[in-house]
């Protein structure tokens, strides 16, 4: 039992990781209708973004904010740049353009910082009398996971932009006419996400350590926690995230090993689309023939 | 087939069949992978680009090829030309049966699906409990076929590099041409038609949902024979050679060489072996680097790849 107890916390600690790729993921989603490939490998770069200001000597908090300002600049350009001209192409040209940026940073990043895995400090302490189950480092993740999402509830929920936003996402063309500049409400969405997934980054990679290759397997949970939830559903992305993380935990310590982890996320994707495509959260799709 | 098109496959035959002689053996070794190359984008491309079902994870039935052949040579003592057909016909069932539950997931999805499977594939081969067969993480080592000796009594000078070069080219010509008689005929308009308009084609009595997952079975059988003369021709396989990049290496390949079209898989088969070669010498990353911005540039400004850019241009020449 306690060694239960210890994966399903482990597995919520991962699992807050997974739910806020997945909200990133879930976050275009809406804007666009696209799923992110490149995702994961954002998150990455602006880890590495925020390893390079810690080594130049800054304290973490101040370089955590200025790697999350950064890397929502970053994902603004990128919508601006490189998917705005493909926004209306057909699916396979997306879907090449996002698997093209996540080569791109992939490699880019290795060309900067090699392929040596690098440590990443945790800015939690290291020890702490509570809690004999989770690190401090795994509570600290859960609770800025949390926090995020709050965040962006508010931001959502209660904000003339995050309205905006909402509006230029569910119906782009009668928000036009209602004076909403579309195109920038999508370049929002972007940088959100990326600054979503660069918090993500940052708290993932004192746990799976810095190498350019880290994202590979959290973003397929990732994608596996946004379609549990729903694709098009926030609330579901983050239940699936802590779903999924559990599930892996728990399915990998006692079940399957910890050889076929990704396998989870395989048979979780292809099962939930076989058998309901909206998740739990999300809205059933009708198409008129 | 035209005149003017039958004159230029039999110089392109000429020359592949002259080039192994005017090489290097190591040069030769990159030639036959770029028939390989070409027989797996030839498979990718008919389910992307004639069915238009995208898959990001066909390099795991290149790895699952590659490791029938490795398994029946190295377990089995099957000879290496025969275990060719197996590996085909395993991934033909493999896929076909992949095929089945995709046909449900459209575009995005399908992607995601594939894309997982391409991610978990090392994974699953380096599976403890499979390990008996599979060799786990160090692979699996296969002993390099030699030219039969009937070709050096002719007066053929035959080594073995080159010897596997005529296979593969045997092979490829023989796929090539079952995929273009597939695919001009009833099966690749049926293919066509329901990429472009799949309510309507069913409508006129084309059965999609066969058809979607018979192009996943052929697709994966091409790309399971390419995987299975890959391995003979590296004489290893391991986990970690198939991983996610291998699947984008092909879908580079299509996009460079040009979505439906069966000439294309051979320019996407040479860009995919010779373009790393040169921008390694750059830098251990610029490869990747150049195939990203090389997917962009393709999506942005060459939509239909090299083998669409070279039709347009004939067409302007003959049409003044």
């Amino acid at each position: 039992m306690e060694a239960f107890l210890h994966q399903v916390m482990a597995g919520l600690a991962t699992g807050g990781i997974y739910a806020s790729l997945a909200l990133a993921l879930v976050m275009i989603y809406q804007a666009t209708h696209l799923v992110n490939f490149a995702q994961g490998e954002l998150a990455m770069f602006s880890t590495y973004i925020a390893w390079s200001l810690i080594n130049a000597g800054m304290p973490y908090w101040p370089a955590f904010l200025l790697t999350v300002g950064i890397s929502f600049l970053l994902g603004v350009l990128i919508e601006r740049i490189i998917i705005r001209p493909v926004e209306n192409a057909p699916v396979l040209g997306v879907v090449t353009v996002f698997i093209a940026l996540l080569v791109i940073l992939n490699s880019v990043t290795g060309w900067i910082y090699t392929y040596t895995i690098k440590s990443f400090p945790s800015p939690f302490p290291k020890e702490m009398s509570l809690g004999k189950y989770m690190s401090p480092h795994e509570l600290g993740a859960i609770g800025i996971t949390l926090l995020v999402l709050a965040a962006l509830y508010v931001f959502f929920r209660f904000t003339p932009l995050g309205l905006a936003m909402r509006a230029a996402a569910q119906n782009p063309v009668s928000s036009r006419l209602v004076g909403i500049r579309v195109g920038w409400m999508l370049a929002l969405g972007w940088g959100l996400a990326a600054a979503v997934g660069a918090v993500a980054g940052m708290m993932v990679a004192p746990i799976v350590y810095l190498d350019p290759n880290m994202m590979g397997g959290i973003l397929l949970y990732a994608f596996a926690a946004a379609l549990v939830g729903g694709i098009d559903s926030p609330m579901g992305a983050v239940v699936g995230g802590f779903v999924v993380g559990v599930l892996e935990n728990v399915l990998g310590a006692f079940v399957i090993g910890n050889e076929l982890k990704l396998s989870v996320a395989l048979v979780l994707i292809i099962g939930v689309l076989l058998v309901k495509p909206s998740g739990f959260f999300g809205k059933v799709h009708v198409s008129r023939v | 087939m035209t005149k003017r098109n039958f004159l230029v496959l039999l110089a392109v035959l000429v020359i592949a069949c002259a080039l192994p002689f005017l090489v290097s053996n190591y040069r030769t070794f990159q030639l036959t992978l770029v028939l390989v190359y070409a027989i797996a984008l030839l498979g990718l491309n008919i389910l992307t680009g004639y069915s238009g079902q995208i898959s990001l994870g066909h390099g795991a039935f290149y790895a699952l090829g590659a490791y029938v052949t490795a398994i029946l040579m190295d377990k089995a003592g099957v000879p290496y030309w025969a275990t060719v057909p197996a590996a085909g016909a395993v991934c033909l069932v493999a896929g076909f049966l992949f095929g089945l539950p995709a046909l449900r997931l459209e575009g995005l999805y399908l992607a995601l699906a594939t894309f997982a499977l391409g991610v978990s594939m090392p994974q699953l081969l380096k599976y403890h409990h499979l390990e008996k067969w599979t060799g786990g993480v160090q692979g699996i080592v296969i002993a390099k076929p030699e030219a039969p000796a009937f070709f050096p009594w002719v007066g053929l000078p035959l080594n073995s590099d080159r010897w596997l070069y005529f296979f593969t080219l045997a092979v490829a010509l023989l796929m090539f041409a079952l995929a273009w008689n597939l695919l001009r005929g009833r099966v690749g308009r049926a293919l066509v038609a329901i990429r472009d308009q799949h309510i309507a084609a069913e409508a006129m009595g084309v059965n999609g949902a066969l058809y979607k997952s018979a192009a996943f079975g052929v697709s994966a059988m091409y790309t399971g024979v390419a995987g299975a003369l890959g391995a003979i021709a590296v004489q290893f396989v391991a986990p970690d050679s198939f991983n996610i990049f291998l699947s984008i290496v092909l879908l580079v390949g299509i996009v460079v060489g040009g979505l439906a079209s069966i000439s294309g898989a051979l320019y996407g088969a040479l860009f995919i072996q010779f373009v790393p070669n040169i921008a390694d010498e750059i830098s251990k990353a610029a490869p990747w680097a150049i195939f990203g911005v090389f997917m962009i540039g393709f999506v942005y400004l060459m939509p239909t790849g090299v083998a669409g850019a070279i039709r347009l241009l004939l067409a302007k020449r003959r049409s003044p």
